[in-house]
């Protein structure tokens, strides 16, 4: 198993040239962890976060054994049933996604047609998190991952060189170090590109051949690896970053787009939430914090509120500030308030608690943000019955 | 079987395709047409070339153009092809609904008229959508099925919908089409149980489509089915199960009379209106329950026209939930044969690439595949217009909404426009105007002439609301003409001219309502929802009361809100504050929602609070002289909105804001003298930052600006006003000697922008000495103090007497004293309200000086008018 590290899941690396020579000397040292991980399943114990397939393992089993409609090429499961995977039957399977379905549909549909699916939307609307559990899903593998960096560079995408072997043995097969996409197209699976739009465009537009031709040249070994069937990408980039290295026309036309919205409606949002917190303060061994969901609800209404621009009786329009203020914002606002609860306070969560981290996260360009949450406490909160405590935990923090 | 009944889904182009089939196969001596009766003459029209779908028939009452109602046709809609297919044949067309003068009768008897009411457009926006929340009575009466009432307010917006139809939003998330359901929705969702508002959308939305035409297609008419019969079998079988419509009951007892009739006459009637009331027609029931049924109703009047329409009117664009959601993808479903899918989205690529979005062949091939395989994911046998969104959304669009929305406008509604032949006759509107001028004695004239208008008189003021009205409809007709003496608000002067193309553009102005008042307060309202700059709005609020558009005002008052909200720049909210207060204050918004104006000022206010403080830093000269005057503005304004909250709020903002660092010397200044004349700071702490500028630490120019901000409002002020010369004079007295150079141009600067006059007066008064002018020296004659006060008395408006205590403040009597010379009295530097008291004290006649106050308050008011 040549599983040479490249940088995978969430390594951010400097330089492309850094991560190769640091993957060239873990090759060896890596393969130990390889095998562990092959062989338990479930991930070494202790590890931070487990990969979607490894979380959902038993999930998937289910659905794949009681899916009976035409599987495409190369999937582990049909269609539909990816799709119940992400929303949830409201029985066994657990929701992973919160939204409209047609989206799922859309984006279920276009890797079903062999189309590259590029998630946009603003940051904190579950791209990152839709793609793995689609690559889990679809692939049962959600670790051939590339993070896209300003820095990343083309062999992230195509292939790298093991140096030490190439000064040995000359360009040889074992000598090349596979990416995360050319292992997808050796082994049939969906490969994920995180931040597309970061990556420099000559690095971007190395992918055109990868999604029209299906095939990725090797000149050095005169050879080329042909994409089995059932290879895919899913690319996610962020709307706030538009512009950055925007796509090539070329790269773009491989792509169908679905936009991940921000979720429709309070309750929704609330849900999303509360369900978020008690994973994360389960992960994190938090101590135990009441769920408190007039907190939740008093910190998604805010959040909601600010980014649409509108009270949520419609009465009243705001100015929205610069920060996105998305629901993973709302998350962590909530965490880090159990967490001072929990730790500083009586183990409930007070007002006071979520104040100072939604000032933080409202406020992200001190003049023009300053104003905008002024204006909101004085002619929003203020007036609201029963927020007198927030509004004075808030006007203090 | 004597007739045959084809039940249409209002507005389904499956609908059409199938009746003309029909008609064809089984042609017909009569045709009858759900619709009303008293525009069985304007059939004929649809012959002539000139009359294009979409276009609507306009039903009104004729005493009473605000109560009017529409029945729209688009090429698709089942009537208007049927109609068609008449017209050409020469078969006789009779519409068979319930006459619309029924619904506009006068009399309470019939349960309509209740809801009809003229002013009230919205009942009739429909209620099926729930817009408008219709009393439960009234609601599902006053539609029909057909028919949109237009009442009288919302013109085009609510009027758009057009149908009664409802449309079945609670079905289904997405149900394109429904609008036109089956007729028999008109409306309901106000009232308690409710008949399904579109019947075939939902057995569509049952089968699990959301697209009910593609429904229609697959299920009706690829089967090979007999499609009216199974139609029919399917509405009976749902018609046994939900709640009766009142409203429905009495329609179809109509419907049967004249059905009835025509047997008697013909061998073959064949009849076309919505699938809902086919069961109704076919049972048997005895002809004197159907006439006892429509005994004892009053018919009111009314004419009908052809008016244009539009998709965009057709389809619920503007948020309101009747009507056709999609009338652009029925267009392409009825007149495209095959490839509806490909068709389709090529148009779309064409759509895009007009506006200049590079769209490939390649997109288009890579969609119809996506909507294909959408489709077999959601098991469905074909496409719909949900599958073909989606598509063009993810393949053509990349996710840019403004390009979906773009595809959303030109196809899925469309833009196509109705037209109507020349010589149809006249718009509601037309009629409205030519009986106002009547009534107001205002011929249209081409020549221009002047015309006075005194407010106080009940006629003027309608005639000024009527010009002001047109205006706001694009029919200038009268121009104000800012001329000649006279301040008095009571006075209007106008240029009046007739052109020949305001008549268009009152056929134009049609569009927006049946009534002056009605168009004008459409159009002000689209105006607020569209303005795009906080002054827009402002205008709008005082145009709102020129023209007495009360109705306009809550949506106008919205938009100001809105615009408010967002506008980040707190001068513009600054300078929205001073007509808004004195619109608070003085304007007779007549049974307007002053108290949503209030709250309007007064967020405003706390906006303008919030945001003052960053806007006052780093500021150029320039800038700091429009902030002071923004804020000399908004501190009158909070003066005038006599309210101690908000005044307390303004006050502590501006004075935390004065004492910050690094503030530019005009505001600084300024904002200390409006807080020593709101009597927030003493004369000791006003004394101690006016010695601050001139201390080392202070560049030269910020002081000059400090006192410049500090004395700006002339120098008459400090002629008159004692305190502060004193306060001047003390701190003046107190520079050191050596200090004094340096001070000196900062002063030579101030006082160099004053008048001549006015610095001769400042230094006689300085030179005078105050010592001076200390000492009684009145002696007030009541008799000759008391003539005056009739006059005064009328001026004031409030009966004045001699000996009445004083209602006016102690500071204003002292004010108008000086100005109008009218008590001598004497100052001294103590608190102002000491001062009245001392002289009262004084003159030894308290009543005298009394009246002698009273009167120079008087004055003083009357002095300021002229000026």
């Amino acid at each position: 198993m040549n599983d040479g590290t490249i940088p995978t899941a969430g390594e951010k690396t400097a330089g492309g040239r850094t991560a190769i020579e640091q993957s060239a000397i873990d090759q060896t040292a890596t393969d130990q962890t390889a095998t562990e991980r092959a062989a338990g399943g479930q991930g070494p114990a202790g590890v931070m976060r487990p990969h979607a397939e490894e979380q959902y393992a038993e999930e998937l089993a289910l659905l794949a054994a009681a899916d009976e409609r035409p599987r495409p090429p190369g999937w582990r499961l049909s269609p539909q049933a990816v799709v119940t995977y992400l929303l949830g039957d409201g029985a066994k399977i657990t929701p992973k996604y919160v939204g409209p379905r047609r989206l799922m549909e859309v984006a279920v549909s276009t890797l079903a047609t062999d189309r590259a699916l590029l998630l946009l939307g603003v940051p904190g609307t579950a791209k990152t998190w839709v793609s793995e559990h689609l690559a889990a899903a679809i692939s049962g593998d959600s670790t051939l991952l590339v993070q896209g960096t300003a820095g990343t560079a083309e062999e992230a995408i195509r292939y790298g060189w093991n140096y030490a072997r190439l000064l040995a043995e000359g360009p040889t097969d074992a000598a090349l170090v596979p990416s995360p996409i050319m292992r997808a197209m050796r082994t049939g699976s969906i490969a994920r590109i995180e931040e597309l739009t970061r990556v420099p465009s000559d690095v971007q537009d190395a992918l055109i051949t990868v999604l029209s031709e299906k095939s990725l040249p090797v000149p050095e070994l005169n050879t080329e690896v042909q994409a089995l069937r059932g290879f895919n990408l899913i690319a996610t980039a962020n709307d706030r970053d538009r512009g950055v290295n925007e796509l090539s026309s070329a790269l773009r036309r491989r792509f169908n787009t679905v936009v991940l919205p921000v979720p429709a409606s309070a309750d929704d949002e609330v849900e999303i939430v509360a369900r978020r917190v008690a994973q994360l303060g389960r992960a994190l061994e938090l101590p135990e914090v009441p769920a408190a969901m007039e907190e939740i609800r008093r910190v998604v209404t805010i959040f909601r509120e600010l980014r649409s621009g509108m009270t949520e009786d419609g009465r009243t329009t705001l100015k929205s500030p610069t920060g996105t203020l998305s629901t993973a914002e709302a998350i962590s606002v909530v965490t880090n308030g159990m967490a001072l609860a929990a730790h500083f306070g009586d183990g409930t969560l007070h007002p006071g608690d979520v104040a100072a981290g939604i000032v933080g996260a409202v406020i992200k360009d001190p003049v023009s943000d300053g104003v905008v949450w002024r204006e909101y406490l004085e002619t929003v909160v203020r007036e609201r019955s029963g927020w007198l405590d927030f509004y004075r935990a808030a006007r203090d923090a | 079987m004597p007739e045959r009944i084809y039940g249409i889904r209002h507005h389904g182009p499956g609908s059409a395709r199938a009746v003309v089939r029909e008609l064809d196969t089984h042609p017909p001596e009569v045709l009858l047409i759900e619709g009303p009766p008293e525009a069985d003459d304007l059939v004929r029209w649809a012959a002539d070339g000139g009359l294009e779908p979409p276009v609507a028939l306009l039903g009104y009452a004729t005493d009473d153009p605000g109560r009017a109602a529409f029945w729209p046709f688009a090429v698709f809609s089942p009537e208007w092809q049927a109609i068609r297919w008449a017209v050409r044949r020469g078969v006789r067309v009779r519409f068979f609904d319930l006459p619309y003068g029924y619904r506009v009768a006068p009399s309470a008897a019939s349960p309509e008229a209740v809801a009809d009411g003229a002013v009230h457009p919205s009942p009739q926006a429909k209620g099926p959508a729930g817009v408008s929340g219709t009393a439960p009575g009234a609601g599902p009466k006053t539609d029909g099925e057909h028919l949109t009432e237009a009442g009288a307010g919302a013109g085009p917006e609510n009027a758009g919908e057009d149908l009664t139809e409802a449309v079945p939003e609670t079905v289904g998330g997405h149900l394109p089409g429904p609008g036109a359901g089956a007729g028999p929705d008109g409306e309901d969702t106000a009232s308690g149980p409710m008949r399904p508002v579109d019947p075939i959308a939902e057995l569509a939305a049952a089968a699990g489509y959301d697209d009910p035409e593609r429904w229609w297609e697959d299920v009706v008419e690829h089967r090979g089915m007999p499609v009216f019969e199974a139609i029919a079998e399917a509405m009976t079988a749902i018609r046994e199960h939900a709640p009766e419509d009142p409203d429905d009951l009495l329609r179809e007892a109509f419907m049967r009379s004249v059905l009835r009739e025509e047997r008697r006459r013909h061998e073959d009637v064949a009849v076309v209106c919505g699938a809902w009331h086919v069961p109704a027609l076919l049972r048997k029931v005895p002809v004197k329950d159907d006439t006892a049924l429509l005994k004892g109703r009053r018919k009111g009047k009314v004419a009908f026209t052809w008016v244009p329409w539009t998709y965009g009117r057709l389809a619920s664009w503007s948020g309101y939930g009747a009507g056709v959601r999609s009338p652009g993808w029925y267009h392409h479903l009825f007149t495209t044969g095959d490839d509806v899918v490909t068709r389709w989205l090529v148009d779309a690529a064409g759509v895009l690439r007009a506006e200049g979005v590079p769209t490939s062949s390649a997109h288009v091939i890579e969609a119809v595949r996506l909507a294909e395989a959408l489709a077999t994911l959601r098991g469905r046998p074909l496409a719909g217009l949900a599958e073909v969104t989606e598509a063009a959304e993810a393949v053509m669009c990349d996710g840019e909404p403004l390009r979906s929305e773009l595809i959303a406008r030109r196809l899925v509604v469309g833009e196509r426009l109705g037209a109507v032949p020349d010589d149809m006759p006249a718009v509601p509107l037309v009629r409205d105007l030519t009986a106002q001028q009547r009534s107001l004695r205002l011929r249209p004239d081409a020549a221009e002439r002047a015309l006075d208008l005194d407010l106080r008189q009940d006629n003027d003021l309608r005639r000024s609301r009527l010009l002001h009205r047109l205006t706001v409809l694009g029919v200038p007709w009268g121009r104000r003409a800012t001329t000649r003496r006279g301040t008095g608000t009571f006075r209007e002067e106008w240029r009046l001219a007739w052109q020949p193309e305001f008549a268009v553009r009152l056929v134009e102005g049609g569009m927006w309502g049946t009534t002056v008042v009605a168009a004008a307060t459409a159009r002000v309202t689209r105006r607020a929802r569209e303005a795009s700059a906080l002054a827009e709005v402002t205008e709008l609020v005082e145009t709102c009361l020129l023209a007495d558009l009360a109705e306009a005002y809550p949506s106008v008052l919205a938009a100001l809100d809105t615009r408010a909200a967002l506008d980040a720049d707190v001068h513009h909210l600054m300078a929205a504050i001073p007509a808004l207060a004195r619109t608070l204050r003085y304007g007779d918004v007549r049974r307007t929602d002053v108290a949503g104006l209030a709250t309007v000022t007064a967020s405003l206010l706390g906006r303008v609070c919030a945001g003052l403080p960053s806007a006052a830093g780093s500021l150029s000269d320039d800038a700091a002289r429009q902030l002071r005057d923004g804020m000399d503005g908004v501190h009158q304004a909070v003066g005038l909105l006599a309210d101690e909250s908000l005044r307390d709020r303004w006050l502590a903002t501006i004075g935390s804001l004065a004492t910050r660092p690094g503030l530019h010397g005009l505001a600084a200044g300024r904002l200390t003298r409006l807080l020593l004349d709101a009597g927030r700071l003493d004369g000791a702490e006003v004394r101690r930052r006016l010695r601050l500028p001139l201390t080392v630490g202070t560049p030269p120019a910020h002081a000059a600006a400090w006192v410049e901000g500090f004395l700006s409002g002339g120098g008459l002020l400090l002629v008159h006003d004692e305190a502060l010369l004193s306060l001047v004079d003390d701190w003046l007295a107190d520079i050191p000697a050596e200090a004094f150079d340096s001070v000196l141009p900062l002063l030579r600067r101030t006082f160099g922008g004053f008048d001549s006059g006015e610095r001769r007066a400042i230094g006689e008064r300085i030179a005078g000495g105050r010592s001076a002018r200390t000492g009684p020296m009145i002696m007030i004659d009541t008799g000759r103090a008391a003539a005056p006060l009739t006059t005064l008395g009328a001026l004031l408006g409030r009966p004045l007497s001699v000996g009445g205590p004083p209602p006016g403040s102690a500071v204003a009597a002292e004010n108008a004293g000086e100005a109008g010379n009218a008590v001598a009295s004497e100052k001294t530097e103590g608190a102002r309200s000491a001062v009245a008291a001392e002289q009262t004290g004084e003159a030894g006649n308290a009543v005298a000086a009394g009246g002698a106050r009273e009167a120079g308050s008087a004055v003083a008011v009357a002095g300021s008018g002229e000026a």
